[in-house]
């Protein structure tokens, strides 16, 4: 064995970092699904009888569903009902009022993760909304953000506190029946974030959720709805950890956002989900639903997602330009070692006239993972002069790792003009011999090089998060180098 | 401070040099020249770690360690720097991030913090300026884009920004306009000192106008046939490598 390989043995051996698990008493359903556990669900969260109704209309369309098999990836079939529903940690009475009420290892967790949650320590800028399995722990910053006029809360709050706007926005980008997981999703979604922005609001900080999986052999999903009401903005990020287990773990969210005249929406997601072991055992199916929909004229809805966790992706963030001279924009890296899969892209629907996307999509490759870009544009017959670019690259790190891109255009407008462009590269040892020889260690060459692969999105990243990205690439690329 | 005895090195399993002796000393510059598939650009690749070669013979010391037993990235940081013959791009990875990178972990190596942002910054512009380059291609990926002369200049530039106690040249002349060849001269020139070493590789005496040599050495079939002082290259350039028994096949290089 020469002695790069054997560094490489000792560095895959390296943890996930974020592999902990928190010890915490918990009221966690029994594994099953059927109508009764989801009439328990609902009157765990003490919903009102419309909100059970639906998700119960959501639960028939499911049963007479089939999952979906065209991605590109493999995994044995899912058992849903072997699978636990709900988790929460125990508390006193329905929930904490405060953190003073919020059980200290919660605390702990959170900051472990980096994502203090106490006032003095909490990250400057941004306000979050931590959820642990299946319920929101806290949300920082309430204050600030009710006098903005800011709607930032649970979801399960939001259903009691703004039944309208629940009814109203709920389901009506994704609908239940969108696809076999969304349906899943209507039906059992535990918890997740709303977001609402009146009329020319500037959200005065960033918001941010940060999910945290911790039971075994429960699934999570959590719903997140954003509205950004006329001329309003909001940056939205989100977060994903999970402890290290040996058996997979289900994750299938839906995200849905509504962009009014002239507002814009720029929705930033790090995704770290516990990717499995170098074998492919364990890890967190990531089955979800993005979409957006630019309803409004001007309006914009941007997507930046860093996607290096997870055994395996199945994900398209998506915008429906419906306004007139709307923008929807796509700026993904996935990355994928060892045995992940990822089949990641988006859908850009181009309803009204003069509406302009964007897709710049850089799928990274190593170990022996498998890496797809799955993209659709389509203009429909109305989108006048309508625009698309798309530039899709891969980049491939050893010899046992894939690649493939899948992109469809259908296109209905003559007057519409839509390019793409896609590319394939290797790191070569050329590349990696230039960087030795300046003194820099293989290790750091390949970080430095994806890196330098990942610049058009990473600029695209809230500041901070951006850092965060950098760190989790050489994290995730640890051990890529043989 | 570089000792090269009866090295033997290969490539895809053809035998490439064939017991080739060197010895330079702190101050020296040496060209190295020959015909082409004569082993200059092997023994450059293999005195940086080229882990395409195998080393099947021979030893080679610098400053008194086994150069060979090193790690491509600890000989650069002990001093060795290659300019290399065809430069590769690194893109979307700017000169500046790729140089200070460079230079930090030379540094860590010896010891040192790490360099100062402002004292690098002033140091990349005057360097980048005596390569006759636009100081906007510090902000440019490495190489990317970059002419050939260009990546020429950059690959002197980054010489002049890491300080080798030895520096190989590997055919650095090759396709450059006379105005590219006195910068990459002048380059060498500013570098070279009492405490440094050269070594050039080049099939051409042309360079050896700008860069004057203590010795020039005649590598041939593996090994180094004929050694002399710089009027050895003038002589060969008058009577060409046929002179010395040897078949130049330098048409079918290009």
């Amino acid at each position: 064995m020469s002695e790069s390989d054997k560094e490489v043995k000792e560095l895959i051996k390296r943890e996930y970092e974020h592999g902990f698990v928190t010890e915490i008493e918990s009221e966690t359903f029994e594994p099953g699904l059927n109508e009764d556990v989801i009439r328990r669900l609902s009157a765990k969260k003490n919903e009102p009888e419309w909100m059970l109704e639906w998700r119960l209309q959501a639960y028939k369309v499911w049963q007479e569903m089939e999952d979906p098999e065209w991605a590109h990836v493999n995994f044995p079939k899912i058992d849903y009902n072997d699978i636990a529903y709900y988790s929460a940690p125990k508390s006193k009475d329905d929930g904490p009022k405060s953190l003073d009420e919020v059980d200290p290892e919660l605390l702990k967790t959170y900051e472990k993760l980096g994502i203090p949650l106490h006032e003095r320590a909490r990250l400057a800028g941004v306000a979050v909304d931590a959820v642990f399995d299946s319920v929101s722990v806290t949300t920082t910053f309430k204050d600030k953000l009710t006098e903005a006029g800011v709607i930032f809360c649970p979801i399960s709050e939001a259903v009691h506190k703004h039944p309208e706007l629940i009814k109203k926005y709920l389901g009506s980008v994704v609908p239940q029946k969108d696809n076999y997981y969304a349906a899943l999703n209507s039906a059992v979604f535990s918890d997740g974030s709303f977001v609402y922005i009146p009329k020319g609001v500037r959200c005065p900080l960033e918001l941010s959720t940060y999910f945290r999986i911790n039971e075994a052999k429960t699934g999570q999903f959590e719903r997140t709805l954003i509205i950004a009401e006329e001329r309003s903005h909001v940056s939205y990020l989100e977060g994903c950890t999970a402890p290290m287990r040996d058996e997979n773990q289900l994750h299938a969210a839906v995200v849905e956002l509504v962009a009014m005249d002239d507002a814009e929406i720029k929705y930033s997601t790090v995704q770290n989900w516990y990717p499995g072991d170098e074998e492919g055992r364990g890890g967190i199916y990531n089955f979800v639903t993005k979409r957006g929909a630019c309803i409004g004229k001007n309006s914009k809805i941007s997507w930046t997602q860093v996607e290096t966790g997870s055994a395996i992706t199945w994900k398209y963030p998506s915008c429906v330009l419906r306004g007139e001279g709307s923008v929807g924009e796509f700026y993904s890296v996935a990355l994928t070692n060892n045995a992940q899969q990822a089949d990641t892209g988006t859908k850009m629907i181009h309803i009204g006239k003069n509406t302009k996307s964007t897709i710049i999509s850089k799928g990274i490759s190593a170990g022996k993972s498998d890496s797809s870009y799955r993209g659709l544009v389509k203009i429909a017959p109305t989108a006048e002069s309508s625009r698309n670019y798309t530039q899709c690259d891969s980049l491939l790190i050893g010899d046992k790792c894939g690649a493939h891109t899948f992109p469809y255009i259908e296109n209905k407008n003559k007057s519409a003009i839509v390019e793409h462009e896609a590319t394939t590269s290797k790191v070569s040892d050329d590349q990696l011999f230039l960087c030795q020889q300046r003194g820099i260690d293989a290790e750091q060459a390949v970080s430095m090089i994806v890196n330098g692969f990942c610049k058009e999105v990473f600029k695209e990243l809230p500041m901070e998060f951006a850092v965060e990205a950098t760190k989790l690439l050489e994290v995730s690329l640890e051990g890529s180098v043989g | 401070m570089l000792d090269i005895k009866d090295l033997q090195a290969s490539v895809e399993e053809k035998q490439i040099l064939k017991g080739l002796n060197l010895e330079v000393k702190l101050g020296e510059v040496h060209a190295i020249m020959g015909p082409n598939g004569s082993g200059k650009s092997t023994l450059s690749q293999v005195l940086a770690g080229n882990q395409a070669y195998e080393v099947n013979g021979g030893t080679v010391t610098f400053n008194g360690q086994d150069l060979l037993d090193m790690s491509i990235e600890d000989r650069a940081r002990e001093g060795v720097f290659l300019a290399f013959q065809y430069p590769v791009e690194i893109p979307g990875v700017s000169n500046l991030q790729f140089l200070r990178t460079a230079i930090n972990n030379i540094r860590q190596h010896r010891g040192e913090g790490e360099i100062n942002a402002a004292e690098f910054m002033k140091q990349a512009k005057a360097k980048i300026q005596q390569v006759n380059l636009d100081p906007s291609f510090l902000k440019r990926g490495v190489n990317e884009g970059f002419s050939g002369g260009e990546k020429k200049r950059n690959e002197i530039m980054q010489m002049l920004m890491l300080e080798p106690s030895l520096a190989i040249l590997d055919e650095t002349d090759s396709g450059l306009d006379i105005d590219a060849l006195r910068v990459v001269a002048d380059g060498v020139n500013a570098l070279r000192s009492p405490d440094r070493a050269v070594v050039m590789v080049t099939h051409y005496q042309r360079l050896l106008d700008y860069i004057v040599p203590d010795y020039v050495h005649v590598l041939a079939g593996g090994k180094i046939i004929k050694s002399g002082g710089k009027e050895l290259a003038l002589e060969l350039e008058e009577k060409g490598y046929g002179w010395l028994g040897l078949e130049d096949n330098a048409e079918s290089e290009a």
